[in-house]
Formats: C-alpha cells, structure tokens, sequence
C-alpha cells in the first residue's frame, strides 16, 4: 500500500469506496505473529508464536481464557488486545452473575465486532488494531470466530491470521477433512503444524509457543512450557515422514509411529496435569 | 451491688459520685466537648432525615392493592405443572375474575405469580424485553428456564434494596437441558428449586398433598389429578380465591402451554361442614 490523499482521516472515503485508515488497522494484524485456530466436532484449538523482543525479555502472551467457557488469541497490537480482552471479561462475568450461566460466543464476538465498528465511523476514534481469534463452546457446540478492525466477523472451520499466515491457512486447508471427527491430541498437532508452516526461520520450542484448548467438558485451558513440550516432541518426531516420499515413507513408518505413540502418551500425562490443576472453573492463568 | 449515687454535676462530669458541693470552675465549664461514639461530630441529631428527602412527593411501595393468592407447581416425569386461579382481588374484595397470572417467557418456560398484579406485569413486560432481544439477535438461542430464574433473583433483590419491592411471589417453570425445572423468587429476593413449589396460602395447605403425593417420575394423569386436589383445597379454604382456575404444562415434546380457564367440582353438602358442630365433643 502507498499513502494517497485519502488515507488521513478513518472518516474519509477513497473514490473507489475504500476507507484506508480502516484497510492500514488490518495490516497490523498482518505485523502481529501468526496465531492459528482450528475446531472439531468437540473441541476449539488455538496455537500461537510468541515473540520476544529480545533474549534477555519474556514472551510476548498470545492467548487470553476471558471464561471457563472461552479464550482468544490476538494478532497485533497487545495493548489494544488486552483492552478488548477486558471488555470481554467483563461481559461474560456480567452475563454470569445476572444469569447464572455461560455467554453464549457469537454474541460477546458480535458485540465486539460492533464496538470495532464504531471505532470505524467516529472522526476522534480509530480503529483497533488487532485481531482475535476466539474460541469457545456453548449449548450449541464449539465456535471458532475471527473478529477484525472493520467490524467484521466470521464463524470459521479453521482459520490463521498475523504473519505469513497464508502458509498456516494452506496446510489447514489441506487437512480440513480429518478435523471434524480428530481427538484433541490430533487437533493439536494439527494446530501446531500449521503454526510450523509460517515460521520464516528457527523452529518451535516449549518457550515461543503457546496452546489453548477448550471443549464441553473441557475449560479453557492454556498449554506453555511444560504443557505443551510433549506436543511439540511429537512434532518433531513426525517430521522425517513429512519430508521423505511416499516409497521411503513405508520403512520409516516404524519408528516415528513408536516415537509418535510414546510422546501421545506422555502428551496426555502433561495433558491430565495441567488439567488437574485446572479443575473445575479452572484458575485465571496469572501473568 | 446497689448503683451508687452519681452527681451531674459539671464539674466532674457524668456518672461520677463526688461531694454535693463540688463547685463548677471555668475551666470546666468551658472545655470543648469530647468526641462521643454514639453522637455524630457535626452535632446533629443522631438518625436525622435529610430534610431534602421528606419534600420528595415519591413513594415508595408499601401495600399491594390488587392482588392474586396462591400459585402451586409440581415436576412429573415428562415437565413440569403450574396451577393457579384467576383472580385479582381488591382487599378481600373479588374484583376481577379473569386475570391471567401465569405468563408464557418462550417455548421452554412460563413464570407464574401471586401478589400485586401491576407488579407482576411490569415483570412479564421486563421477560418480554429479554424475549424481544433473543428474537432480534436470531441465533437459535432461547432464555432457559434456570436463567430466568435468576435473572428474576437479581431483579427483585435490587429493587427491595431500593426500598422498593416488587410485591410479587414469582413461580418459575419449565424445561431446562430435557429436565423439568421448577424455581420460586420471593419478594426480597429469596430463591430455590424444588421438587414442588407453591406460594401463598398453598404453602400451608397444598405443600402437604404435595409432599405425601408428588413423585418425579409420576405420569401426568396423577400429575393433573393432584394439581386437581391442590387447586380444590386451595379454593375451599382460601377466602379470597374463585373456582376458576388456569393450568400451565410445559414438557419436551409440546412445549409451554396455558389451558383456557376450568372450574372444578366443589361439593358443599360434606355433612360435617352443615352442621360443624353437631358431632363434637361437647356439643349439644
């Protein structure tokens, strides 16, 4: 994109019909580090990178639990990402105590998506400029929604948004098919491949990824370090079979299979570990 | 012990015994007062009214005027009954003898009530708000009967922490999750679910068939038949009820509905209830 007389004011429309204020918001979702969402018939999965600005500081956090029942993940710029995950907390709890029961997901997104809105429509305002994925499960099963800057909204299958995320969202199309009906672990893995795709350079450790997951029975729970080292072992076990032929394939079936199998196993042990310390209304994870 | 004799006088100050003639110095007179706990510091009048609030011509609810009596509610195997008579009484008074006081919220609960009526209905009109916005948003998702419930639990606590309560007992019913639900909302907020709920005086004179009949799994004949006994004991002991009844039923299959209004046979010829006395002890 190049600057032009129409880019100053996110009031101002173009003579094409664009608003570019608007259009500059969605490129810094595209700055943000890719974050990937993905959902069965039972379960949501959400994957992200995380960044560091440099060795010696922590990891930039991707993936926010707002209820038992729901988290995000964000691309872009974090402070407006915290502020929205506030918003977000605040109604579920709202909801929770006049009701009793959890915020069903497409409406806390559509509210969202119309606070984006009037961020679009007011000459003092502008726009947010990051994206969520959020992830949630209500009376009517598991949802995957991305919400943008516009105000737009969609419900989706499988989705990956911030950088190189055309890498993420070509392997997930790929493997649409076998989502639906994959366990969690396989979800997972899938989520974590994906997210492997749109690595520019260096690979994924337990330290710059981060997991969350979330199903009926299942609260919100957000995978790192340790949780999610298992997961990773496994990928890495699997890459051979991903790089050799078909032919080649068939000898080294063998062992990635035993390596695959140990590390699932092991996977669920972590697994059922940061699960028990979550039990219940799992805790709001500190940070 | 005797309580000694204690002097009030200034110059020693309050419950002290002390010569008769102690004499006041200035020193004394003119100390400025201690802080007392139970005085206010400014020196006002301790419970004094702003005097702003005594000119302001708004009242607040003290007294029901037109009132419904009794709501009774039981589970069965496939949902949920709720019975009650229609009138809105004026005192003791029968004044208006076809009030609807059960309210359908949506295909999955209705909300019955006793006491004021006007209240009540600014209570339907507040559910139909809530209803109104499940239908805009259009996302297959309707209000359950459990929240209801506790919507109504916050309604009515906010409001009797305002001094202003909505004078209403408030029977919720319905299905929630292919269960039977069945919730009760007092005026100050008081709730609970049960088995079976009743408000006014079916407290005292349904919840005892209720209890020695009602099952969970019971079919819904015995179900209408014991509703039946209720509604009639209610009607025969209650002064201000009329045989003119109105039943809800909501289950799974046919969702919430409400009968058109019923009279029940009532036999006043028990030979005991002639003549009361005729067979006591004592009597002649």
């Amino acid at each position: 994109m190049f600057r032009n007389q129409y880019d100053t004011d996110v009031t101002t429309w173009s003579p094409q019909g664009r608003l570019f204020q608007v259009e500059y918001a969605m490129e810094a979702v595209k700055q943000g580090s890719c974050a990937v969402g993905l959902k069965s018939d039972t379960h949501v999965v959400l994957a992200t990178l995380k960044r560091s600005q440099s060795e010696l500081s922590s990891f930039q956090r991707k993936v926010f639990k707002i209820d038992d029942h729901m988290g995000i993940a964000i691309a872009g710029l974090t402070g407006d990402g915290r502020s929205l995950c506030k918003y977000m907390r605040n109604e579920c709890i709202n909801h929770r105590y006049v009701y009793e029961s959890s915020m069903p997901v497409g409406r806390l997104v559509r509210q969202i998506a119309d606070k984006s809105q009037v961020c679009t429509q007011r000459s003092w305002k502008r726009p947010y400029g990051v994206g969520l994925l959020v992830a949630g499960v209500d009376p009517r099963g598991p949802h995957l929604f991305s919400s943008c800057p516009s105000g737009n909204y969609y419900e989706y299958k499988a989705i990956a948004i911030g950088a190189r995320s055309q890498a993420a969202k070509t392997y997930l199309e790929k493997h649409l098919e076998s989502f639906p009906s994959a366990t969690l672990d396989e979800l997972v893995q899938h989520g974590l491949r994906a997210l492997q795709s749109s690595l520019s350079e260096g690979e994924l450790t337990d330290a710059n990824s981060s997991v969350a997951v979330v199903g009926k029975d299942l609260s919100f729970t957000i995978l790192e370090d340790e949780a999610v080292q298992p997961y990773i072992t496994a990928l890495k076990e699997d890459e051979p079979m991903q790089t050799e032929g078909a032919a080649a394939a068939e000898e080294q079936r063998e062992a990635p299979a035993e390596g695959a199998a140990a590390a699932e196993g092991g996977g669920q042990a972590a697994y059922e570990a940061a699960l028990r310390e979550g039990e219940g209304p799992a805790p709001m994870e500190a940070d | 012990m005797l309580p000694r004799p204690t002097t009030h006088s200034k110059a020693l100050g309050p419950g002290v015994a002390g010569p008769e003639l102690a004499v006041a110095t200035s020193a004394v007179l003119d100390r400025p007062p201690q802080p007392i706990a139970h005085l206010p510091l400014s020196g006002a009048q301790p419970c004094a009214v702003d005097p702003a609030v005594l000119g302001d011509p708004r009242q607040h609810t003290k007294y029901p005027y037109v009132t419904g009596t009794s709501v009774m509610a039981i589970k069965y195997k496939d949902g949920v009954l709720v019975g009650c008579d229609t009138l809105g009484a004026y005192g003791t008074t029968k004044r208006y003898k076809s009030t609807q006081r059960i309210y359908r919220v949506n295909s999955k609960c209705v909300v019955a009530a006793g006491g004021e009526i006007s209240d009540f209905q600014y209570i339907s009109n507040l559910l139909d708000e809530l209803t109104t916005e499940d239908y805009r948003i259009d996302d297959g998702l309707e209000l359950t009967p459990q929240e209801v419930h506790s919507y109504l639990c916050r309604v009515m606590y906010n409001r009797r922490n305002k001094f202003d309560p909505l004078w209403n007992s408030l029977v919720v019913g319905g299905m929630q999750d292919s269960q039977p639900f069945l919730g009760m909302v007092g005026m100050v907020g008081t709730h609970y679910t049960d088995s079976h709920v009743t408000t006014g005086f079916a407290n005292q004179l349904a919840r005892p068939l209720f209890r020695e009949r009602q099952q969970d799994d019971m079919s819904e004949e015995d179900a209408l038949q014991l509703m039946y006994d209720a509604l009639k004991v209610c009607y025969y002991r209650d002064k201000v009820s009329i045989n003119k009844f109105q039943i809800a039923k909501v289950t799974k299959e046919t969702g919430a509905s409400i009968s058109e209004p019923f009279a029940l046979d009532m036999r006043w010829d028990y030979k005991l209830f002639a003549q009361p006395t005729k067979w006591a002890v004592g009597a002649w």
